[in-house]
């Protein structure tokens, strides 16, 4: 059957292969026309494409932005930036880096700590162009690198800007720190569509409001074509599409009186959360130990950040909102404010209290031998009668405190706008059927309600959730937000973007309810528990010790200081806000491990009250902000 | 030894069975410039030249299976390549990944692939086997048909959108039918009416299609965003000279000006560091592995044969051709590798298994002698 096809079609087949042989034509002309042009191109205009390739490089550099600065409320400047030169490896361009590193050495100072810091980045950044060996350099030694950097093929002195809080340590919560950016970072950035702006960006908010507001006060980056030479230096700039600085981010925060809190802490763990009852703005914001964010803005010293780490005190975490802790007797006037909205409590009931409270074969001890004898609502507040609140929380039932203490904002975040708030507890029949596996113990027993009723228990709050809880309660019920940024300026337009008080909710509460609480709290401030702390107070102040049990004591055991383990220590906790009328100021304080809630968060809240009611600063601690002089001139007020 | 030499020999012998010497040194002779060129094209990073070196390890296993099977065995993949093709274009439509703006790839199980890739044997396949068919009887009719079967491949390509592959794909086509013996005067009127439709398909292009095409008309224009391909490897093969700069040498790719220098634009690296003498040479070898696929073509039993074999012979010329022409600026920057030596596993496996066939239809030519 082929054979007969291929008889058949002898013509067509005499025709197939004259095609062939036109397409073969047309293979060698068009192969032709490429010889010519290949002619053309290497050997006729070869002189002129060479010195192209030469001289004629174009590279598109991005120019990064720079960084929008932080100020507090004053226009105090709490983060800038300088400019500083840095020696930058190509290590594409380098042969012998080590031999390279040894070089460099004889002309700046490199320590084993720097080379240490470069092989890591090294390692961990593959593609990087160009990286840091040294940072900061001195005039002198820019000066002599610049001389003699003909000898370094693939170093090259850059000026880059560096970030630099003139206050060290102080409000290093707040304010964060920066980092080199790494893969998670580059992830994230891809997927938030933003990766193109962070071209050339080298380093990223990494906590606080370096992070949360990374993007505001990023700016958008530039591009330049530079013509580079054969070694791929810039020669010359050709075009430059200029960068546009971020944005400057006003806080709330009032340096001065962070400043003041802080220095009032001393060595002390803890932290301590000011709020502004109007609006939710946050006027201190402190959690102790901190750190110094200049240490991180070259590639923090993996010594340093290995201490950080290994700390007990982790001083990185900030406590103030990701801290949780039980608290304490601060939880009763929202418990005195719960039983007289829902009813259970009269401004005239009394109870007597006999120094104990007798629950399901359990006694429930007060902390004072004996009791307070007759104790009305106010009384319990003043003289923290721990016998009224188990039985006031017996009578309540633990879902109706949870009902009413999650409108003060407790057991929830707050919403700040810092990364890694905690949520703390609230607890509840519900939280303990989630919390729980085994049925036995999903099960909410009664008595546990008990010692709910004085902050104890389940109960875990962050200081800024009680610093909120204290806020709603002084101003009526309205709940606030808390954040720390006032506005968002835009430098080059002139733009001014206000962060509005967020309205979170309004609690109903009656105001005679809430006037009774406040001066309860008054109460405890003039002749209570914290009548020491602030003796010859001349503004008015309401105020709640609180003191939470780090470890449980048994039944028929008494707490005894002396005997416990510095760290094992009760908590030391303190609410108030002032004045009484129309509050300004409302606080939350935890001195971790620091006993009495009198004793140690007390002192510390009528330093930073003093400071923020009349202006007074503490002695010991200079007028003006640190290493700033401009700041110092428009920071004091 | 002789003992153990002579299974070792018949094995050897039966390897060899099938496969055209002169083929197979041309190819290999490509693929050898190609793994330099991506050696220096990597920073002498060699882990993507290992990965190369395992793609032709397979393309090789799939050009000597292929050489075994006989013309009239591979006739009967015709339509089911052919259909499993539309297919994949289907897939690759509704599933595939965007790469670069364009629904070209597809994922299976680790690896991914250009379902196009699948037609551009599997058309000129379609169309030897139709034409075969309807040999005895060949009258316009069927060359419609033949144009609807490769119209269709070729829109789905288009829409990815593709332009290069489509139209290369289209080519492959067209050159089946035109061997297929369509008249001269058909192929006239023909191209009278394509130039009217011409403004048509203009409108038709996608923009960047458009600019692509505009831009090779004066590069210069925009030598940052759509002209810069062109610029920078047109100075790198200028800059290369007569004889090059040497292996490794090539300032311009090293410098990352030449984009995509794996893969389409691989012939700015080597023409930059071979020189005009690197360019001849990779010519001739083309031209010599073209010719000889034409020889087997003009000698080829049946008229599937025939036809297949022309196809895959002008295909890589036309690859070769559109490809070199665009890196040295004389033709519009479409997205075709450099036979043999563009960086891709598909891309390689499509012409080892066209060489196969060459290499199988070769073998089988003895027909037309008994």
């Amino acid at each position: 059957m082929q054979i007969t096809e291929i008889r058949d079609s002898g013509a067509e087949l005499r025709q197939f292969q004259l095609r062939i042989g036109i397409a073969g034509f047309a293979v060698l002309a068009a192969f032709a026309l490429l010889t010519l042009r290949f002619f053309y191109l290497q050997v006729v205009q070869h002189e002129a494409y060479r010195a192209k390739a030469e001289e004629n490089r174009i590279s598109i550099v991005p120019v990064s932005p720079y960084r929008g600065l932080i100020l507090d409320r004053n226009a105090v400047v709490i983060a800038r930036n300088y400019s500083g030169y840095t020696l930058e490896i190509f290590p594409r361009r380098v042969k012998d880096l080590s031999g390279t590193i040894d070089r460099l050495s004889e002309l700046v100072d490199i320590q084993p700590r720097d080379r240490f810091r470069f092989r890591k980045l090294l390692q961990e950044t593959r593609n990087a162009e160009s990286l840091p060996i040294r940072n900061r350099l001195s005039d002198e030694e820019a000066a002599r690198f610049a001389v003699r950097r003909y000898q370094f093929e693939g170093v090259e002195l850059k000026a880059r800007l560096f970030r630099q809080y003139p206050f060290g340590d102080v409000g290093s919560h707040v304010l964060g720190y920066m980092g080199r950016v790494d893969q998670a970072d580059l992830a994230r950035l891809e997927s938030e569509g933003v990766f193109a702006n962070y071209r050339g960006t080298e380093y990223i908010g990494k906590a606080g409001i370096e992070a949360s507001y990374q993007h505001e006060l990023h700016g958008t980056t530039g591009f330049e074509q530079v013509e580079i030479d054969a070694a791929g230096r810039g020669i010359r700039s050709l075009s430059r599409q200029a960068s546009q600085p971020g944005n400057n981010i006003m806080l709330t925060l009032d340096m001065r009186l962070q400043q003041v809190a802080e220095a009032a802490f001393g060595e002390r763990r803890g932290a301590l959360v000011a709020l502004d009852p109007s609006t939710g703005g946050v006027l201190a914001l402190v959690s102790k130990p901190g750190f110094d964010p200049n240490l991180f803005v070259d590639g923090i010293d993996p010594q340093y950040w290995s201490e950080l780490n290994a700390n007990i005190d982790k001083p990185l975490n900030n406590r103030a909102i990701s801290g949780v802790y039980p608290p304490g007797s601060t939880f009763k006037p929202f418990m005195a404010m719960a039983a007289l909205e829902s009813g259970k409590r009269k401004f005239s009931s009394t109870i007597h209290d006999p120094g104990y409270f007798d629950f399901g074969g359990r006694r429930f001890r007060d902390s004072k031998v004996g009791g307070h004898g007759t104790v009305d609502l106010m009384k319990s507040i003043v003289v923290s009668s721990d016998t009224y609140y188990y039985q006031l929380a017996n009578d309540m039932g633990i879902d109706a405190i949870a009902a009413f203490m999650r409108q003060l904002g407790l057991g929830a975040r707050t919403g700040i706008d810092l990364q890694n708030e905690a949520a703390g507890v609230l607890p509840s029949q519900e939280w303990k059927m989630k919390r729980f596996r085994q049925p036995e113990q999903q099960k909410w027993y009664p008595g546990e309600t008990i010692s709910i009723g004085i902050g104890q228990g389940y109960n875990a709050y962050t200081p800024i959730q009680l610093a909120q809880a204290m806020a709603t309660v002084a101003s009526g019920g309205t709940a606030y937000r808390p954040h720390l940024v006032a506005h968002i300026d835009n430098t080059r337009s002139g733009e001014r973007r206000s962060v509005d008080t967020e309205l979170l909710h309004r609690v109903p509460l009656r105001r005679e309810n809430v006037e009774f609480v406040k001066q309860a709290m008054a109460g405890v401030i003039k002749e209570g528990t914290g009548r020491w702390a602030f003796a010859g107070a001349s503004y008015s102040v309401g105020g709640k010790t609180g003191t939470a049990q780090v470890i449980a004591t048994k039944q028929n055991e008494k707490y005894d200081e002396k005997k416990v383990d510095e760290r094992l220590r009760d908590h030391s906790l303190f609410v108030a806000f002032a004045p009484l009328d129309s509050p300004r100021i409302a606080v939350a304080v935890v001195v971790e491990n620091g006993g009495f809630g009198a004793r140690a968060a007390a002192p510390i809240t009528r330093t930073v009250l003093d400071y923020f009611m009349l202006g007074k600063v503490p002695p010991g601690l200079a007028r003006g902000t640190p290493e700033d002089e401009g700041a110092e001139a428009r920071g004091s007020d | 030894m002789d003992v153990a030499g002579l299974p070792l020999r018949r094995i050897g012998l039966r390897i060899a069975e099938g496969i055209d010497q002169t083929l197979l040194v041309l190819v290999l002779a490509l693929s050898m410039l190609g793994l330099a060129a991506l050696f220096s094209a990597s920073y002498e990073n060699p882990s993507r030249v290992l990965g190369q070196l395992a793609n032709l390890g397979l393309a090789l296993a799939a050009m000597w299976l292929v050489a075994q099977i006989s013309p009239q065995t591979l006739m009967r993949f015709a339509v089911p390549a052919y259909l499993a093709g539309l297919v994949l274009l289907v897939a690759v439509a509704l599933f595939g990944d965007v790469v670069n703006g364009a629904r070209r790839w597809l994922h299976v199980g680790v690896t991914r692939f250009q379902p196009s890739e699948v037609m551009k044997l599997a058309l000129p396949m379609l169309l030897a086997w139709y034409f075969h068919k309807h040999e005895a009887s060949l009258r316009l009719r069927d060359f419609a048909v033949a144009a609807v079967l490769l119209v269709i491949p070729v829109a789905f390509i288009l829409r990815q959108p593709d332009l290069g592959t489509a139209a290369l794909v289209g080519a492959v086509g067209f050159i089946a039918i035109f061997f297929a013996g369509i008249s001269w005067r058909v192929l006239g009127v023909l191209g009278g009416l394509g130039l009217a439709v011409l403004p048509l398909a203009w409108g038709m292009l996608r923009d960047y299609q458009r600019q692509r095409i505009l831009m090779l008309l004066d590069p210069t224009q925009d030598p940052l965003g759509a002209g810069y391909h062109i610029i920078q490897s047109t100075i790198a093969v200028g800059s290369g000279g007569p004889w090059g700069k040497g292996w490794l040498n090539g300032t311009q790719a090293h410098l990352e000006f030449i984009p995509e220098r794996h893969t389409d634009f691989i012939f700015a690296v080597y023409s930059e560091e071979f020189g005009l003498l690197g360019n001849l040479v990779l010519l001739v070898l083309y031209s010599l592995l073209i010719a000889r696929g034409l020889v087997i073509a003009a000698n080829a039993a049946t008229v599937f044969a025939r036809i297949l074999a022309v196809s895959i012979a002008l295909m890589t010329f036309i690859y070769a051709f559109v490809n070199m022409g665009m890196v040295s600026g004389i033709l519009p920057v479409v997205g075709v590798p450099l036979p043999f030596l563009s960086y891709g596993g598909t891309a390689l496996l499509t012409l080892f298994i066209g060489t196969g066939i060459l290499m199988s239809v070769q073998k089988h030519r003895t027909l037309v002698q008994t």
